[in-house]
């Protein structure tokens, strides 16, 4: 059983073993990597719970979810007002449960890591209440709406925290149009987040889920940019929320990058994502995965996962520099991924098909990453780039840019008046959906002050 | 290993550990394999007049914790349900074929001379080494006139413990109910009567939860609940208090006490044994776990004396009782304080909300520089409750360290604030 970071990662059927899944297990690689606690491991998780008081694990969540309130209710056997709970910090607690990084976030803080080193399972707690209130479609929704201030917002982008406005906003009593670019809603949710986190198609009931609490419209294929101007949105409605995400990724910057098979790591997950059995994804049989992120890690493990023979992640410095985190980096070894470090492509190679990537070993020389002049090859037949997203300025005039991100106050408002942003556009903490959530719900508690005043 | 023999009301026992009588001692196939497991004795279950009584289905309900660890549980189970002939004997074939372990016979009949001598005699013909008088059964037969219904009346007591003794030459054990106002009473009464030992406590009358959907009190019969007799971990104080008040009262500490009332572990029974106890009886705790429990009980109990060189259970049997007093005689001028040792603090906040909130304002939690918390204790503030030093998590993390104090040993009767001060001498 090996034990990451306080996670038994033998819990999920999918990743013991070998780490090689075959063809006819793929459609099971793709259960849930952090299977659903039963009501005994909640009790006796829930319990493991000190209360504390003033609770790091507080702290360190984006959200600030009372922890310790939520897993006190738990263990009273009240995991519906424990979802509660949650929900009323983060309306999207059960993706939260499901996709953050716990293990950097609440979990890292807990205090139950001092002196036994494994943290409460705060996640898989999180998510057990989640589902526990979700599962009873017969309950209303279980916030109300404050007196309608007969306010219209329009809100940009139906990710995280696109929706997360939405739903604050609404629930402060004021009417709002969520213009959406795609045909489906959820952002990241529904087209990012790895397959085996995100199961059942949960992404959709989630926002079926927030919908609930009323006064929330949304248009679909309706794009910012494209289909709709700032200027119209600030005509009218009486405030705007942008939450756009990063729209672009960037390129490698080689020959031959637009070669059959080399893919965007990005567009291979959605497309993932959307394919029903996953079985009928098409997978190369040598990849090779460019990145040090956890879309990186995220596409390495999937692509294995489909039943290619051998997955390759390049980065081009070492372990610690990398973005994923250490749970990601060992999940991606228990799964058979072949990490290499210190090497960056230098061309891709093809003879009418593509055959593999040729890299050059890199070393840090003052502080300064340069290659070493020493190369090597690998072959492949497809290449995923996980090389970073960048925000799709062109959509977005009206506002100002600095750094690739939409420069905002501290009251989510831009250089705009009138329309706020939050999410990965922005830079407020990490890129991470709990992040936006708290952007979005933030963004909203501000336009309602906004509002007030103006 | 340690000697864990012991005499209690002039019978030997192999070790200071009975099972009270009670379901694990019902009927011979239960008690066989509890003398194999290693129990000293047992307590048969209480035997009654003929025609044996009827039990109800749905008997016990419980007291959880959170983690559904049981603390105690409550029951409504009458004595023995099975004809009196068929227990008297398989305690014959019990005695026979163990010897050297002890069985005490449990007894309860209406308040009538013949009935209890009659009964007496019968069960001390079956080779019992002891008869217990069960005057304490807080449901069912109290509405019959017996259990509790007698235990309560301190008259009463005294008449049926004198009439079995009379009836029959071997010990008797007045088993006493704690619900009562005054355990001293029942003691003195059951002495009166002519008592060789007192058993105690019996189940504390209870009502233990309540079915939220039905809104009936379990154990539930039918759509009804009636009260029932807690036992179990959480009786423990009540019954160590009643166990030290005989002991420690002239007029009733030459009793002998059978000690009984949540022990759960070795270091139970040896409290109850400190207390007063010169041995003990155990029921839930097999309930819960099986006759095994005796395992921990023997061993915990003789590596203990190992450890602190006692080579016979009468060396310690007691050892607490002159420690007993009362309030009024306690050192006013004695301070102690709660000390925090910050490389075990794992920084959960409880000592500080809790002392914050409800008791004396005494610890103080500072932000450092790198965002990790320190508890310090203010001295002036902390008023030596303890309250921290229970409620932390960890432990030895918070100690109470006693203040070094030229002041005397002053009791409140001396105190200077004491308006009704007996002026000293
Ligand atoms: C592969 C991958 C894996 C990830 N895994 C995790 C993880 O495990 N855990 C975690 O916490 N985070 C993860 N993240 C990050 C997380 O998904 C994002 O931080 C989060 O989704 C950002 O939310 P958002 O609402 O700002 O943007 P998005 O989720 O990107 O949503 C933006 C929405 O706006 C729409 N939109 C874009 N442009 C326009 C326009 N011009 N007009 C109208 N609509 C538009 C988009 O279609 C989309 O629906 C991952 C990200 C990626 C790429
Ligand atoms: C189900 C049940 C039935 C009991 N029946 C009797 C009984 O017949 N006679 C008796 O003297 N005590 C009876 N008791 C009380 C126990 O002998 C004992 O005094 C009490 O349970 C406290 O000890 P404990 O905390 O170790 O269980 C019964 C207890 C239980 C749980
Ligand atoms: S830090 Fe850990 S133990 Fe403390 S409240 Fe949070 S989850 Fe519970
Ligand atoms: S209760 Fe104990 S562990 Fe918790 S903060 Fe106080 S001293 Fe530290
Ligand atoms: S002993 Fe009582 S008063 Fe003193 S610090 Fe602890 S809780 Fe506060």
């Amino acid at each position: 059983m090996t034990i990451l970071q306080g996670k038994q990662v033998s819990k999920s059927g999918a990743i013991q073993g070998s780490g090689h899944i075959g063809h006819n297990d793929t459609d099971d690689g793709f259960s849930d990597l952090h299977p659903a606690y039963s009501t005994l491991q909640a009790m006796a998780e829930s319990n493991r719970c000190l209360y504390c008081y003033d609770a790091p694990c507080v702290t360190a969540c984006p959200t600030s979810i009372d922890i310790p309130g939520f897993i006190r209710k738990i263990s009273t056997g009240n995991p519906d007002g424990a979802a509660k709970t949650i929900l009323s910090a983060n309306i999207m607690g059960g993706t939260c449960a499901r996709a953050c990084p716990t293990e950097v976030l609440c979990e890292q803080a807990c205090v139950r890591n001092v002196s036994e080193d494994v943290a409460v399972e705060i996640g898989s707690l999180q998510r057990f209440a989640v589902d526990h209130l979700m599962a009873r479609d017969e309950l209303p929704h279980p916030f109300k709406r404050a007196p309608l201030t007969g306010k219209q917002i329009a809100v940009v982008g139906a990710g995280p925290a696109g929706l997360s406005c939405a739903h604050r906003a609404a629930m402060l009593g004021h009417d709002v149009t969520v213009f959406e670019a795609k045909a489906k809603p959820g952002g990241l949710n529904e087209y990012g987040l790895a397959a085996y986190k995100m199961t059942n198609d949960f992404a959709q009931r989630e926002v079926e889920f927030l919908l609930g609490i009323g006064g929330i419209r949304i248009e679909y294929g309706k794009a910012l940019g494209r289909d709709i101007s700032l200027e119209a949105l600030r005509d009218g409605y009486d405030a705007v929320f942008v939450g756009v995400g990063l729209g672009a990724t960037n390129e490698l910057g080689l020959p031959g990058e637009a070669f059959d098979g080399v893919d965007d790591a990005i567009a291979f997950i959605e497309q993932l994502r959307q394919t029903e059995p996953k079985s009928d994804m098409p997978v190369g049989n040598n990849v090779i995965v460019i990145g040090g992120g956890n879309t990186a890690v995220d596409a390495a493990i999937q692509a294995k996962r489909l039943g290619a023979d051998e997955v390759t992640l390049v980065y081009r410095r070492g372990a610690e520099h990398m973005l994923a985190t250490e749970y990601e980096q060992e999940l991606a070894k228990i799964n058979g991924v072949v990490v290499r470090h210190w090497a960056k492509p230098v061309a891709i190679k093809a003879n009418g098909k593509l055959i593999g990537m040729e890299f050059e070993k890199t070393e840090l020389r003052d502080g300064k990453l340069v290659g070493t002049g020493e190369k090597f090859e690998i072959r492949a037949d497809q290449i995923l780039k996980a090389i970073g997203q960048k925000i799709k300025a062109d959509d977005l005039a009206g506002m100002e840019i600095a750094g690739g991100k939409i420069v905002v106050d501290e009251n989510y408002q831009t250089t705009a008046s009138g329309i706020f942003a939050g999410g990965d556009c922005i830079k407020s903490g990490e890129d991470l959906t709990v992040q936006s959530v708290e952007d979005g719900k933030q963004a909203a508690i501000a336009i309602d002050a906004f509002l007030k005043t103006a | 290993m340690a000697d864990l023999s012991c005499k209690i009301a002039g019978i030997d026992s192999l070790n200071p550990f009975w099972l009270a009588s009670a379901p694990p001692t019902d009927k011979k196939y239960n008690v066989v394999r509890a003398f194999q497991a290693g129990w000293g004795g047992v307590v048969w279950k209480t035997l009654g007049i003929d025609p044996p009584v009827v039990n109800v289905s749905s008997r016990y309900g419980a007291h959880h914790d959170q983690n559904r660890r049981l603390l105690g549980i409550n029951n409504i189970e009458l004595i023995s349900d099975r004809p009196l002939s068929v227990n008297l004997q398989e305690i014959r074939e019990c005695r026979k074929e163990y010897p050297d372990h002890v069985i005490i016979g449990s007894m309860m009949a209406p308040i009538e001379e013949r009935a209890w001598k009659d009964l007496a005699q019968q069960i001390a013909e079956s080779g019992v080494h002891g008869i217990e008088l069960n005057l304490g059964c807080p449901h069912g037969m109290c509405e019959r006139g017996m259990g509790s219904a007698i235990g309560q009346v301190p008259e009463m007591v005294e008449q049926v413990t004198r009439w079995v003794k009379d009836a029959v030459d071997i010990p008797v054990f007045t088993k006493l109910t704690p619900n009562i106002t005054n355990i001293l009473w029942s003691a003195e009464a059951a002495l009166k009567g002519g008592a060789d030992a007192v058993s105690l406590i019996n189940t504390v009358n209870s009502i233990i939860s309540v079915d939220l959907d039905s809104m009936v009190p379990e154990p539930m019969v039918d759509g009804k609940g009636t009260h029932g007799g807690y036992c179990g971990s959480a009786v423990k104080p009540i019954a160590l208090n009643m166990v030290a008040e005989i002991a420690r009262t002239p007029e009733t500490r030459d009793l002998h006490i059978s000690g009984i009332g949540g022990i759960t572990t070795w270091k139970d029974a040896v409290e109850f044994m400190a207390l007063g106890s010169n041995a003990v009886q155990v029921c839930t705790a097999a309930m819960i776990y099986g006759f095994r429990v005796v395992d921990d009980l023997i061993d915990g109990m003789s590596q203990w004396m190992d450890d602190k060189g006692y080579t016979s259970v009468e060396q310690f049997t007691r050892a607490a009782v002159p420690q007993v007093a009362n309030w009024n005689e306690l050192n006013m001028n004695f301070d102690t304080k709660a000390v925090i040792n910050p490389d075990n603090c794992i920084e959960c906040g409880r000592c500080h909300i809790a002392c914050e909130d409800t008791s004396h304002q005494a610890i103080a939690m500072n932000v450092k520089e790198d965002g990790h918390r320190e508890f310090v204790v203010i001295d002036e503030e902390c008023v030596g409750c303890n309250l921290c030093y229970h409620i932390c998590p960890v432990p030895d993390c918070i100690t109470m360290e006693p203040v070094k104090t030229d002041k005397p040993y002053m009791t409140w009767p001396e105190h200077p604030l004491n308006p009704m001060r007996q002026a000293a001498e």
